[in-house]
């Protein structure tokens, strides 16, 4: 067995310009946790997360995945890794249908058309998108295109996925949907890093919290733990 | 299913115009008339490779003729100075193109959308430049075939109907790579790139191993094109296989046809080709004024009135007809359903 950490983030810092993002921020996500990631706006969420999934190369610190040290790795190299993500802004392909958008994702692993569409099949299905399979996704509702960016992720196969705010704008219902499929993910074996401003769909699911705040952790423990933590109930309520 | 039949269907039309293709110079058989079925099967050639990168890849060239002068000096000078045939000079001068592909893409790629588009033409510019100063390529003089020699092995012809079946044939190829790519997981890749680069990126898709693919086939392709037009005329120079002319005319065949469809270009460069004959004849042969302000007019049409050329243009009157013809629904969807899935 793989004694290592699934990921391990040591010091991680990331400055633009003399704008400090994120600032000497630690945690480890061992395999198959559901982690929630929450913090004011601006507090360096998708900053850590473009950092996680190579887009970003951090200014300081070091990111290990599975032991190896993967700082300042290319996005590409991170997809094959099997880090996987979704966007806060969603990015489908939009010249594509549903079914093609997750054929891409499961080409990473497997170059045919023909077992990708088999793959992609089975991920839609997960996500519950079957019947929209052929419609162009410029046509799926945003709620859709959120899932179907997730089972695009989930067809590369990875072993952590990092969700930007998938619950952002949906309704009681789709919250506890996406609550459900996050909960399916991790019974897959599946470790989740989870962006999110809706608590009723986080709290309920997520083993552990961070909470950022200007750049930096002020808070890593369980939901219950981190509602009564005074910091953060002045990050968000103010003093 | 659906697919099944769209697919049938499109290979029997595809089959269907290939046989008009081969026996409409049987029909036509005036040299001037024929020599203008040649014109369209070398723009049309010239489109669909270009297609490859701008098309589906979405990397806009403006600098094609680079690949197109290679060719032809490629093959004219291993003929002039080797004796060597052009059916190995071509393929030289298509691998030559394809490593010039790789070389200017490797700096060209990291410049993105309408700054790539101006590194192409920079890099085309100083080719053409480079060449006329060229006292090794005859510089603005230019080079002449050798009119001693003719028929199959030089690829020299007294007759137009040969030279028409070899570019119908360097079409049909160039159709072909394009389809086997459009159907593997690289023309999935391509268009990935197109929409959305980053989601591509986190999907494990390395953009400039893809945007180099893309440009490369399509330099190879094109510089094929370069050397038939060689052989063809007889004569080149650098005005005639590296002006700037030539690589908007290559990108907006393709533009006018249809981008990132295999047979956009092909439509293009029928109708660019007829416009631009007709004008030749009707204003005469005085210059290539005519030339630009007709693509200037092109260019501006196709971006007001149907950015997705004249195939979606096409596509959209044949929805909307479906959509409110009653009980015609099925056909309507059946069309969306061609598009998007090719």
């Amino acid at each position: 067995m793989n004694t290592a950490p699934l990921l391990a983030v040591d010091g991680l810092g990331k400055a633009f310009d003399g704008l400090i993002a994120n600032r000497d921020i630690s945690f480890i996500v061992h395999h198959g946790e559901i982690i929630g990631l929450i913090g004011p706006n601006g507090a360096g969420k998708t900053t850590l997360f473009n950092c996680l999934a190579g887009f970003h190369t951090p200014t300081t610190g070091r990111i290990a995945f599975e032991g190896h040290d993967i700082t300042g790795s290319t996005p590409e190299a991170a997809a094959a890794l099997g880090i996987a993500r979704t966007f806060q802004i969603v990015r489908v392909f939009q010249s594509m249908t549903a079914l093609e958008n997750v054929m891409v994702g499961a080409m990473l692993r497997n170059k045919r058309v023909g077992e990708a569409r088999d793959r992609a099949e089975e991920e839609l299905a997960f996500v519950g998108l079957s019947h929209r399979a052929d419609t162009p996704a410029s046509d799926l509702t945003v709620s859709e295109q959120k899932r179907l960016e997730v089972a695009r992720a989930l067809a590369t196969e990875p072993k952590l996925i990092l969700l930007d705010e998938v619950m952002a704008g949906l309704n009681p219902t789709e919250v506890r949907e996406a609550s459900a499929l996050v909960h399916r993910i991790h019974q897959r074996g599946i470790a989740s890093i989870i962006v999110e401003h809706v608590m009723e769909g986080i709290m309920p699911i997520a083993h552990r919290m961070l909470v950022l705040d200007y750049g930096a952790k002020i808070a890593d423990g369980t939901p219950a733990e981190i509602a009564e933590n005074p910091a953060v109930i002045a990050a968000y309520l103010g003093e | 299913m659906t697919t099944g039949t769209n697919f049938s269907r499109k290979a029997a039309g595809t089959g269907a115009l290939l046989a008009l293709a081969a026996v409409l110079p049987l029909a036509i058989t005036e040299p001037s008339q024929q020599n203008f079925l040649i014109l369209i099967l070398m723009g049309a050639q010239m489109g669909v490779a270009w297609n490859i990168v701008g098309g589906y890849a979405g990397q806009v060239s403006l600098g094609h003729a680079v690949f197109y002068g290679i060719g032809a000096y490629t093959s004219t000078m291993l003929l002039t100075t080797l004796g060597l045939t052009p059916w190995i000079g071509a393929l030289v001068g298509g691998l030559l193109a394809a490593l010039f592909a790789l070389a200017m893409g490797w700096p060209c790629f990291r410049l993105k959308g309408h700054y790539f588009a101006m590194a192409t033409i920079a890099v085309a510019e100083i080719m053409q430049i480079l060449v006329t100063n060229s006292d090794f390529l005859e510089g603005a003089v230019g080079l002449y075939l050798p009119m001693d020699r003719s028929g199959w092995t030089w690829l020299i012809f007294l007759s137009k109907l040969p030279y028409y079946y070899v570019i119908l044939g360097l079409l049909v190829l160039t159709v072909l790579v394009s389809w086997a790519i459009e159907r593997s997981h690289i023309g999935y890749y391509f268009r990935a790139i197109k929409d959305e680069p980053e989601a591509a990126r986190a999907l494990g898709v390395s953009l400039t191993r893809y945007k180099l693919i893309a440009l490369s086939v399509s330099a190879f392709l094109t510089a094929m094109g370069g050397s038939f037009y060689a052989q063809k005329e007889m004569f080149i120079d650098p005005g005639s296989v590296l002006a700037t002319t030539i690589s908007i005319k290559i990108a907006l065949i393709a533009i006018l046809g249809g981008v990132g469809r295999l047979m956009g270009p092909v439509l293009g460069a029928v109708i660019l080709i007829t416009i631009e004959e007709y004008s030749r004849t009707l204003f005469g042969s005085t210059g290539s004024g005519t030339d630009m302000i007709i693509y200037a007019a092109m260019i501006i049409l196709v971006a007001v009135f149907s950015p997705s050329g004249v195939l979606g243009l096409l596509g959209d009157v044949h929805r909307h007809l479906g959509r409110h013809l009653p009980g015609a629904k099925p056909e309507a969807e059946k069309a969306e359903k061609m598009e998007v899935r090719p």
